[in-house]
């Protein structure tokens, strides 16, 4: 049963895809929406349906082998799924969250042409396909597969808009700095492969206790440069602030609710090499804490709605890098589930905003409360739930992962509950600007400011009961004992996990309630300030500094980039012009030279012929006389 | 007679034959020249085959004889060749007037 079931759920999407893409000249828009919609639906009630089978059926992992994928010498990939309760959490955020960005689209992109609108339905679907490819994979080979797949539907989307040259622009900077990441990944499959002599996992993680630490601690180094390109980490975030040039329902899926989380899934699933590198896990939490820092200062000080909301994502996948860097991977993933809701929500509501305003700039918004209520009670849910005030959904993964860091070091507890708190202050900035106080746009009298369809407000609301609700499934033991549903279905793929040091009841609570408190005082600190006095003068001093990025994009640029370019242009211009041609060209001289040379030889007369045959035998001759010896 | 005569000989006409062949203008003549290469490889062969037979008689007595049999290939070979090359060569003088080789360079035109 459930081997049969398992390949049709990326199978789904796959000919969605399919069919989207080779006839969208001919389908008209409600049908090409409508079979994107519906094939990723199937997946979801397909991965309900294991979910539910495979509760039944035992804990062990499925493989499920459908055939070589790679066959050459000793090397032997097969191309099959493996799913286990891991798996199935992603399965089902991918599909479930999926599939309500794919109905919300359905009404956000109803302006394109139906071209236009298959081919957007046609790499969502893609898209999907290869989360699932990534996420069910067998072995690395496959998981790279999917993970090399979502970053092309990564480009394709974000270049969505291609005749814009800045967002073509942006799609290829995505592209590239993934391609850094990939590398690194690709290095670690080599290194696995010879270490290991197999990529799938089940081998790769019973051998890899006997392999030399130094080994271990390269590769998962190697594949955590993976992660941070796909997970938007430092020192390769920058690509992801760019990628909202794509539109808003992608941002909402690949950059914030799903692709951006396979590193997280990357290094949970690789947890049993991680166990044995302790140096490259704390390089998670160092980079995960770091990153969470950076992104939230950065986000303090963006005026553009889904910039804000960009910083949010790098700074949340931060947390969840932090998580796994402590050895708090049910946290992790938990984090990324939770995330899941309340950022796939935030950004659809800001895909509302920009829906009902035709504008991004959070100083040209205001008072929205009024004409959208329904995104207004949403967004302030998902607001609550990212900020971390109990008992929506964030404060629980968070405080799951903030823990787990107090118990490795009291100073990562400090740092993160800083983080945390920019959390607050920015989230809460951007809702107040946003839907509190005045407007200050200019009204449009042809185009009155309305709420959304209900197309789009339904997965609005869905999103607001799961951001909401959805933290119920990880209860900390201090509050209901065995309340952890998440972490007691996980345990079983996280058994051989090195548990993540207990911190006592009263310090977790203590804790708790010092982030809760201090979030909340946070956000309303912020909304007070922000409803009354809207940040719109210029930003000095530090807030300069922060308004641009720290300047990173431009360092990037000097240090990377132009040399890159200065390189390439002399490659260009100098060595490939005066030397490279000079020699093909030189080669070509040669032998034209050569062989007018030799024509003369063939003058027709009988006797040069014979003359030249005699001389040529003659020295044969010669040859064997005198070399032969 | 030691082999060497024969060997010293059959270089002598083979080498006659090739300066025939190189300095000579009339078709004719290098025709003779070629047929005389032939035969001092001819030369050479039977002489070889007799040395042969002489060492190996006493226990193989048909050794050397395939050198014989290879001689009277190559004289119906030559014969059928020089069949073919007169032919020729009546064809030239027909259509030139003249057995010189020099002019049958019109390909190269």
């Amino acid at each position: 049963m459930l081997n049969t079931l398992i390949p049709l759920v990326p199978l789904l999407p796959l000919i969605g895809f399919l069919v989207n893409g080779l006839f969208r000249q001919s389908l008209p828009k409600s049908l090409s929406g409508l079979i994107g919609c519906l094939s990723v639906l199937a997946s979801f009630v397909l991965s309900l349906l294991i979910f539910q089978e495979f509760g039944t059926a035992g804990s062990e992992a499925i493989t499920v082998r459908l055939f070589d994928f790679l066959s050459v010498g000793s090397v032997n990939v097969p191309f099959g799924f493996q799913v286990d309760q891991l798996t199935i959490v992603f399965l089902l955020i991918i599909t479930g969250v999926g599939f309500l960005i794919h109905w919300y689209s359905f009404a956000y992109m109803h302006d394109e042409n139906p071209a236009q609108f298959a081919r957007y339905f046609s790499f969502l679907n893609l898209f999907v396909f290869s989360m699932l490819l990534l996420v069910m994979g067998s072995n690395y080979l496959i998981l790279f597969a999917g993970w090399e797949g979502v970053g092309l539907c990564s480009y394709l989307l974000i270049g969505y808009w291609f005749e814009k040259t800045e967002y073509a622009q942006a799609a290829k900077k995505a592209f590239v700095m993934n391609r850094i990441g990939d590398l690194g990944f690709l290095i670690a499959l080599f290194w696995m492969q010879a270490r290991f002599g197999s990529l799938s996992f089940g081998t790769v993680f019973a051998k890899a206790s006997g392999i030399p630490t130094l080994a271990i601690t390269g590769i998962c180094l190697l594949l955590l440069l993976g992660a941070t390109g796909k997970s938007a980490q430092i020192p390769l975030y920058t690509w992801l602030p760019d990628a909202m040039a794509g539109p808003t329902p992608v941002s909402a899926l690949i950059h914030a609710a799903t692709m951006v989380t396979a590193g997280v899934y990357l290094i949970a699933r690789s947890h049993a090499l991680f166990d044995l590198a302790p140096v490259a896990q704390t390089m998670v939490a160092i980079i995960g804490l770091a990153t969470t820092l950076l992104a939230a200062s950065i986000a303090l000080k963006q005026n553009d709605i889904k910039k804000v909301l960009a910083y949010s994502t790098i700074s949340q996948l931060g947390y969840m890098f932090l998580g796994l860097g402590v050895g708090a991977y049910t946290g992790a993933v938990f984090h990324v589930m939770t995330h899941a809701f309340f950022k796939a929500l935030l950004f659809l509501g800001a895909g509302s905003v920009i829906h009902a305003l035709q504008e991004q700039d959070m100083r040209r918004m205001g008072g929205l409360r009024k004409w959208l209520p329904v995104t207004h009670i949403t967004f302030l849910l998902a607001c609550l739930a990212i900020a971390g005030i109990p008992p929506f959904s964030g404060f629980f993964s968070k405080d799951e992962i903030l823990s787990a860091a107090y118990a490795r070091n009291p100073l990562y507890y400090v740092l993160g509950l800083a983080g945390s708190l920019m959390t607050a202050f920015y989230m809460f900035r951007l809702y107040a600007m946003t839907f509190l106080g005045q407007f200050r746009g200019e009204a449009h009298p042809q185009h009155p400011i309305q709420e959304s369809p209900p197309a789009m407000t339904v997965p609005l609301i869905i999103l607001a009961v799961l951001a909401v609700t959805g933290g119920f499934l990880g209860i900390p033991a201090v509050f209901v004992t065995d309340g952890h549903l998440l972490g007691r279905y996980l345990a079983p793929v996280l058994a051989g996990a090195r548990p993540p040091v207990e911190v006592p009841a009263s310090t977790e609570l203590m804790l708790m309630g010092l982030s809760a408190g201090l979030a909340l005082a946070t956000l309303i600190w912020a909304t007070s300030r922000f409803s009354r006095k809207p940040d719109l003068r210029e930003p000095r001093g530090l807030g300069r500094l922060l308004a641009n990025k720290w300047w990173i994009d431009e360092l990037y640029n000097t240090l990377v980039t132009r040399p890159l370019n200065a390189l390439a242009r002399f490659m260009n211009d100098i060595l490939e012009k005066s030397v490279i041609d000079w020699l093909i060209n030189g080669i070509g001289r040669l032998v034209l030279y050569g062989s007018r040379q030799i024509r003369l030889l063939q003058s027709g007369q009988v006797g040069g012929y014979v003359l030249l045959m005699v001389v040529g035998l003659v020295i044969l001759f010669l040859i064997q006389l005198f070399l032969k010896k | 007679m030691p082999i060497n005569y024969y060997i010293f000989l059959a270089i002598a006409l083979f080498c006659i034959g090739v300066a025939g062949v190189l300095t000579r203008r009339n078709a004719i003549i290098i025709f003779m020249c070629v047929e005389l290469m032939l035969n001092a490889v001819n030369l050479l062969l039977v002489a070889f085959s007799k040395m042969h037979h002489e060492a190996l008689a006493a226990t193989n007595p048909q050794a050397g004889i395939d050198g014989q049999i290879f001689v009277f290939f190559i004289m119906v070979v030559a014969a059928a060749e020089v069949s073919v090359g007169l032919a020729i060569i009546v064809m030239l003088h027909r259509n030139t007037h003249s057995v010189d080789v020099n002019f049958l360079n019109r390909l190269k035109h």
